[in-house]
């Protein structure tokens, strides 16, 4: 009856079930989320090419935005406020709105690791590409003339988690909700949006009056001028901190309720 | 080898609204055996295997699987169960083996997946990302997601849709080593030709309903011999038919332009039929004597044919 040409000899199949190491899922999983961040060339391009070029074009070009002296410590404030919305949150959505039309919900819902863990795998997929740009912008602003201090960086490391996971909350929630196609518009506009108006590039007390204390409340607003404020040796408002864990646990709360496994 | 079923479903009910999806299906898959859930699309297929896997809640019935009620897909019964779902599922942007290690990460003694992979052909596409794939390279990677952890139940769900013959004579041989190994495997299809080919158990559902079940020999042989069926224009005249065969033959037409002539049949009623055809200008087609298709006993049980 079986053909000799088959290419799966007796006992290839023989059922041998179990449930893998947790530790062991989530490297794997974790892996593959940072390597699909890194691979990915829009992403690149916002999470780090923007960010890069911004760096450099606000501490060398004077006439950009009017900042406070040393530029480079201000710009790097900016930028890794950028970086953070476009990793946490721009990228993060479309990513996870894309996965989700192409069905990998339901492939990993199929085998035995946990909802936790898939979560989990997708923040440290997260953490690893916040870590690569802290780690770049950090190295190129060293080269532009940084001179980092011990309590700024402290500062800085805290408003860069605070931002990520206000962002990243945000983030699981628009990309967990909607058609991708849709979250794809509404990650590149907000993004464009809140760099330019939104706190990031252009301080919230340059802003015209009632949008500048709109913006303070903002994420964007709240973790630019934040990281700004520390990286020029300064002390941060506490209202700064506050937004930042108000937005992650609204719409980290939201996000848990609404994100659709299919 | 228990005796116990891999899955057993008795009277299962699944509404989605007003609409009724699985309307009181019953079956029965035991290990080392294939069953193919057969039917046309909308069918409730699919549905059914979802409450099997526990991703849809059913509405009533009962349903267990290797002994447990899969509601909820506990963590425990989905090791030891492999899922191909229609249309597979991954990252955009994966590669096949990234995929594949991934999927093989969660099962404590998964299969070589760089041999999985060749095996399967997929190595021509290893660096392309998923999306880039064709459907048939799609449909690969997910059959290997789906044995990867060597589990002892396998759901396919439309296994070789959008495969070439090549490909689909690939996954039937897997097949047919998943059950000679001992795996129990639960497929869908809507090709008979498939559900011929493969399955120990035929249960054949339209509407949500099962309307025949058992082996194909079963289900092909009933009535052989004694039936002659083929295909004509619609609307012939019957009676010259009766007068030209022997004593004891009826005809009839069921859905327009499928005949049936019963009675013993001969080379001489084989001719009949043709000449008459021939005088009314007629070309029988696709004339079959004695066995039915199954392609014949879902036109006989339901008066539609079977298509995608």
């Amino acid at each position: 009856m079986s053909t000799p040409t088959t290419p799966f000899p007796g006992g290839t199949f023989t059922p041998d079930p179990g449930i893998g190491s947790r530790a062991r899922m989530l490297a794997v999983h974790t892996r593959t989320e940072t390597v699909l961040a890194l691979r990915h060339s829009e992403q690149l391009l916002l999470t780090l090419v923007i960010p890069l070029a911004l760096l450099v074009g606000l501490t060398l070009l004077r006439g950009l935005v009017a900042l406070p002296d040393p530029r480079v410590n201000a710009a790097l404030g900016t930028v890794l406020a950028l970086a953070m919305m476009s990793t946490g949150f721009t990228s993060q959505a479309i990513a996870l709105g894309f996965d989700r039309r192409y069905g990998l919900m339901r492939r990993l819902a199929a085998t035995a690791i946990p909802r936790w863990l898939v979560v989990t795998g997708r923040l440290g997929g997260t953490a690893a590409v916040v870590v690569i740009q802290v780690v770049v912008l950090g190295g190129v602003a060293l080269l532009l003339g940084w001179r980092p201090d011990g309590a700024a960086v402290g500062w800085a490391l805290l408003f860069v988690v605070l931002g990520a996971a206000a962002f990243g909350a945000c983030g699981l929630l628009l990309g967990g909700a909607v058609r991708a196609d849709l979250v794809l518009v509404i990650a590149n506009v907000v993004w464009f949006v809140l760099l330019f108006v939104g706190g990031i590039v252009v301080p919230a007390a340059q802003l015209p009056g009632p949008l500048g204390a709109v913006v303070a409340l903002l994420p964007s607003g709240a973790l630019a001028e934040g990281l700004r404020t520390v990286l020029l040796g300064g002390t941060p408002a506490l209202s700064q901190i506050v937004v930042l864990l108000v937005w992650t646990l609204v719409a980290g709360t939201a996000a848990a309720r609404t994100l659709r496994w299919d | 080898m228990g005796t116990e079923p891999a899955v057993e479903v008795r009277d299962l009910v699944v509404r989605y609204g007003t609409t009724t999806a699985v309307d009181g299906l019953d079956l029965d898959l035991h290990h080392g055996r294939v069953l193919a859930l057969l039917g046309p699309n909308g069918a409730g297929k699919t549905t059914t295997v979802e409450v099997c896997e526990g991703f849809r809640e059913r509405t009533s019935g009962t349903v267990r699987v290797l002994g447990a009620d899969p509601a909820g897909a506990p963590e425990a019964l989905r090791a030891r169960m492999g899922v191909m779902p229609q249309g597979g599922g991954a990252y955009p942007m994966v590669r096949v083996r990234e995929m594949l290690d991934l999927v093989a990460a969660c099962s404590a003694r998964p299969l070589d997946t760089g041999w999985l992979v060749r095996t399967l052909g997929l190595e021509s596409c290893a660096r392309l990302p998923y999306k880039r794939l064709s459907g048939g390279q799609q449909q690969r990677l997910s059959l290997a997601c789906a044995v990867v952890g060597r589990p002892e139940l396998v759901f396919l769900d439309e296994p070789t849709a959008s495969l070439d013959p090549q490909g689909r004579h690939l996954v039937w041989d897997l097949v047919r080593a998943l059950r000679a190994d001992g795996v129990a495997v639960l497929l869908t299809t809507h090709l008979m030709q498939e559900a011929e080919a493969l399955a120990d158990d035929v249960v054949i559902v339209d509407h949500g309903r099962v309307v025949a079940a058992g082996s194909p020999d079963e289900l092909t042989a009933s009535g052989s011999e004694q039936r002659m069926r083929f295909r004509a224009a619609p609307g012939m005249d019957l009676g010259l038919l009766t007068e030209v065969l022997p004593e004891g033959h009826a005809s009839s037409e069921g859905p327009p332009g499928h005949y049936t002539v019963e009675g013993a049949i001969d080379p001489q009623v084989l001719a009949a039929v043709t000449a008459w055809c021939a005088r009314q200008g007629v070309l029988a087609d696709d004339v079959r004597v004695g066995r039915r298709s199954l392609e014949d006993v879902f036109l006989d049980l339901t008066g539609r044919e079977l298509r995608s």
